[in-house]
């Protein structure tokens, strides 16, 4: 390669990247303390860590989005400094995000150069795309519109956009929490292939399975700072998280059903909706139930209907027919919201700032987003005053109980990270003991140790006798809690599954589509 | 080279509550080196601007009649942004309250009782609230953009006013002025302290809002749904608040306390109807709502400033001689430094070396 002439110091540390004491302070936070990466040749270096532990800053300060407070990075040896996106794109480091940025109105190849110079005629481009594809094995049509392609197509799209710059590194932040388990594999497969080619991958993840398969070495980071280097398969994946979290992970445990399982207090019959935008996902004919004493998952790719289907059940959007959605038996079709809580129901959204919790509101307040409807009596008084007092006094309840941390007494949602407002939200919901509970991704963005004291509580309501709906992206999750796993797919949904016959196989082909047998399949051939 | 505003990590509660003081102090200092470029001793037009329009009695009256309706106006605008409502038609709704709450002392003006000037408060606060409802009722229904209709409505009210004076309301006995009947006493604001000054009961119903709005929005239930309609409106609709209720609540609030103004002013300070009734308090009320910082009762002492504006106004205009439109300038400055103190809270300012290359991506 070109780069063996100018490597001068590289060539005997052998580092294709190296931090030396990168620091980056936000107030009084120390989101990176002295962090030391060393990144060799052709090598799929991991970075492990729990959400807030870093990461995420340092990749920024490594593509030049963020500039490091003090410490330095050198590129093949040589100290560099990388002061913008573009800067970092030129030394040869390209970054495929978490979250897409793409225009979906737009082609495949549209996209593509959007971030390319002008220069380039979209034939061309449209070309090298198409090259790229076979090469590494990631089919694409680069004439698709991308609303109309899947999560891991769009990803493919990001990935064959970020090799066009023929980048040595390639940083990839958490690129499988939204493929399935028949696409990661393919996505390893073509990591393997670039690795071959003697490029350098940094991997972000905190799944620890995928890591110790195809990484050749770790870096592991705990509250902005490096805590340890090692090989992840000489590790095992209980290991890797005690140097994650710093001490002993629980995974939940399914308790046996004390009561058993009993009346329906969720049902779904033919739930349809139409599509609210052009790109998003039309509900085709929904029915399921969920039963006192049960958990029922709801697997899929993000984006197959799961955030139509939240707002359906939650009554955020109504339906055409009462008798589409029943709460314990009671028609709720056409009931708002607060009707359907008032009726035992309790909902968590996916998203924390915005839809679950008012960003700029204190905890106290964001009590009161979704318990003023159904404690009425207990936090509202004469002529609609708060009564603040109880409002305190069950916020502060709930942070005990959920082991909420916080660093001021009734801080604003804003200034909590997403585990502990996650465990607020969650508790908030369960301190009313709810008949049903529906929640979007219980533990999106949140720690370990915060997601299984989720998932516990999420169980353990189920056991008291409740109805507990759970709707995630993480299949290892749901496995862990479900006693059924149900599978969303272009807004369709599967059959149950119940967990003793759940394999990631059989979910995951459902999760693609791939398997005849969709519950409206067969209900239309029958 | 290139200035960046760089979010702050938090916000400084020291600075939040200095800033309208830090504002006004900057406008001082600017007013001080404009005085001084017109030729003025800068100490002496400040005083003459800012102190002498106070120093007695009767005119601390005068500045409580300026500032009743401001306050009044700008409390129900505060509820209306808190909402994150547009409503800039204070001033249509300021006239037509005026015109509602007019009806009885025009048109039946041998009406007399001690239940006359309650009536037409109500039906001033009726008036305005109705025409509040128009721009409410069309973005409810047909999602218009409310700041547009309410503000176009403004001309149509002050047009309607104009015609009434000139035409079916005008006094037969008024020698063809525009304008209407005198009220007759039972129809008149009562003065505070009729010794002192012409200070009117406007300004007690002005403290009484601002004391209650300040309740409603911090201490009930349907203040926070203001808040949280405001502030996060997908939250909002999580906790089962409806969008269009609050902007109907929103604007009927305002409109009412709009509407009370107008019927305040024309029954307290004018005493009858006439073409224009009002130096546009509907939207320097908007300034005074920012710099209470939308705040009821940081509203009353932001009233009390942009009211002693107008006077100071009046002041250098005829000691010493300079245009009436430094009032103007005065308040523009308020305005600007209140805004940029606020932003400067929120963000800091970073220079940037020129990279070169057009960097930006979106991460």
């Amino acid at each position: 390669m070109g780069n063996c002439v100018q490597q001068g110091t590289g060539a005997a540390s052998g580092y294709l990247l190296e931090t030396r004491g990168l620091t980056k302070i936000f107030g009084t936070l120390k989101a990176c303390d002295h962090v030391d990466l060393k990144i060799r040749k052709g090598e799929i270096h991991s970075l492990l860590g729990e959400n807030g532990a870093g990461k995420s800053t340092l990749v920024k300060m490594l593509f030049g989005s963020l500039e490091p407070y003090s410490g330095e990075i050198l590129w093949n040896g040589q100290a560099v400094r990388i002061t913008n996106p573009s800067a970092a794109k030129k030394l040869g480091i390209g970054m495929v995000f978490q979250h897409f940025s793409l225009f979906d109105a737009l082609t495949a190849a549209e996209n593509i150069a959007l971030s390319l110079d002008r220069t380039t005629p979209i034939g061309t481009i449209a070309a090298k795309a198409r090259d790229l594809s076979t090469t590494y094995g990631l089919p694409l049509d680069p004439g698709a519109l991308v609303g109309d392609l899947s999560v891991g197509e769009r990803q493919r799209i990001e990935i064959i956009r970020c090799l066009l710059q023929t980048p040595d590194l390639i940083i990839l932040d958490e690129p499988t929490s939204v493929l399935t388990p028949q696409e990661a594999d393919r996505l390893f497969e073509t990591l393997e292939r670039l690795r071959a080619e003697g490029k350098s991958i940094l991997y972000i993840s905190h799944r620890l399975e995928e890591v110790k398969r195809i990484c050749d070495s770790a870096t592991v980071m705990r509250h902005g700072k490096v805590v340890d280097h090692c090989d992840p398969r000489q590790e095992t994946a209980a290991s890797l998280a005690r140097m994650m979290v710093g001490t002993e992970v629980k995974t939940a445990e399914r308790t046996p059903h004390a009561a058993g399982i009993g009346a329906e207090l969720l049902g779904v019959h033919g739930l349809t909706r139409k599509p609210a935008g052009p790109f998003s996902m039309p509900l085709k004919n929904i029915r399921l139930s969920v039963r006192s004493g049960e958990v029922l998952g709801i697997a899929g790719v993000a984006g197959n209907g799961q955030g139509e289907f939240f707002e359906a059940l939650s009554g955020e959007v109504l339906q055409d027919k009462a008798d589409m959605v029943r709460i314990g038996g009671t028609p709720v079709g056409r009931m708002d919201i607060s009707a359907r809580r008032r009726l035992g129901a309790a909902f968590v959204p996916e998203e924390r700032l915005g839809h679950g919790a008012a960003p700029r509101m204190r905890l106290s307040e964001n009590l009161l987003l979704s318990r003023h409807a159904t404690d009425h009596k207990t936090f509202v008084g004469p002529a609609g005053l708060v009564r603040s007092g109880a409002v305190q006094a069950t916020t502060q309840r709930i942070v005990a109980d959920m082991d909420v941390r916080k660093s001021a007494p009734d801080p604003e949602a804003a200034a909590l990270s997403g585990g502990n407002l996650q465990k607020f939200i969650i508790g908030r919901e369960l301190d009313r003991k709810p008949d049903v509970m529906i929640v979007n991704q219980p533990t999106w963005g949140v720690d370990a140790g915060a997601a299984a004291r989720i998932r516990q509580a999420l169980i353990e309501l189920a056991r008291q006798g409740s109805a507990v709906l759970v709707i995630s992206q993480d299949l290892d999750e749901l496995f862990e809690i479900s006693d059924a796993i149900a599978v969303i797919h272009n807004g369709e949904l599967s059959e149950p599954i119940p967990i003793a016959e759940a394999t990631f196989e059989r979910i995951g082909l459902l999760m693609g589509g791939a398997e005849p047998g969709h519950a409206a399949a067969q209900r239309e051939n029958a | 080279m290139r200035l960046e505003l760089v979010k702050r990590p938090g916000r400084s509660k020291l600075f939040s509550a200095l800033s309208p003081f830090i504002a006004f102090a900057l406008t001082l200092i600017a007013g001080a080196i404009m005085f001084s470029l017109l030729g003025k001793s800068p100490l002496a037009a400040l005083h003459v601007y800012f102190i002498e329009p106070v120093t007695q009695l009767w005119q601390i009256h005068e500045l409580a009649i300026k500032a009743a309706p401001l306050i009044l106006i700008a409390v129900g605008l505060a509820v209306c942004y808190r909402a994150n409502v547009w409503n800039i038609g204070a001033e249509g709704q300021f006239v037509i309250g005026a015109i509602l709450g007019s009806v009885l002392p025009v048109v039946f003006p041998d009406t007399q009782g001690a239940w006359v000037l309650p009536l037409m408060l109500v039906m001033g606060m009726i008036g305005g609230a109705a025409y509040a409802a128009v721009p409410a009722f069309l973005k409810a229904r047909f999602n218009t953009n409310e700041i547009l209709t309410s503000l176009m409505l403004v001309y149509v009210a002050q047009l309607f006013l104009d015609w009434l004076v000139r035409g079916p309301w005008r006094d037969p006995k008024g020698f063809n002025f525009p304008q209407t009947v005198q009220f007759s006493p039972s129809a008149t604001l009562a003065e505070l302290l009729p010794m002192q000054g012409r200070a009117n009961l406007g300004i007690v119903f002005a403290l009484v809002a601002a004391v209650l709005v300040w309740v409603l929005i911090s201490k009930t239930l349907k203040g926070f749904e203001v808040r949280v309609m405001g502030s996060s409106p997908r939250a909002g609709h999580f906790a089962g608040f409806r969008l269009n209720r609050t902007v109907f609540f929103a604007f009927l609030l305002s409109g009412a306390l709009a509407g009370l103004a107008g019927i305040c002013e024309v029954s307290g300070a004018i005493g009858q109807l006439q073409p224009s009734i009002s130096p546009g308090y509907g939207f320097t009320a908007i300034v005074v709502a920012f710099l209470g910082r939308l705040n009821p009762l940081g509203i009353v002492a932001a009233g009390l400033v942009l009211a002693l504006t107008y006077l100071g106004g009046e002041s250098v205009q005829t000691a010493l001689g300079v245009s009436d439109k430094v009032a103007r300038v005065f308040q523009g400055m308020l305005l600007f430094f209140v805004l940029g103190c606020d932003t400067l809270i929120n963000y800091h300012i970073r220079v940037v070396a020129s990279p070169g290359g057009d960097g930006a991506e979106a991460s």
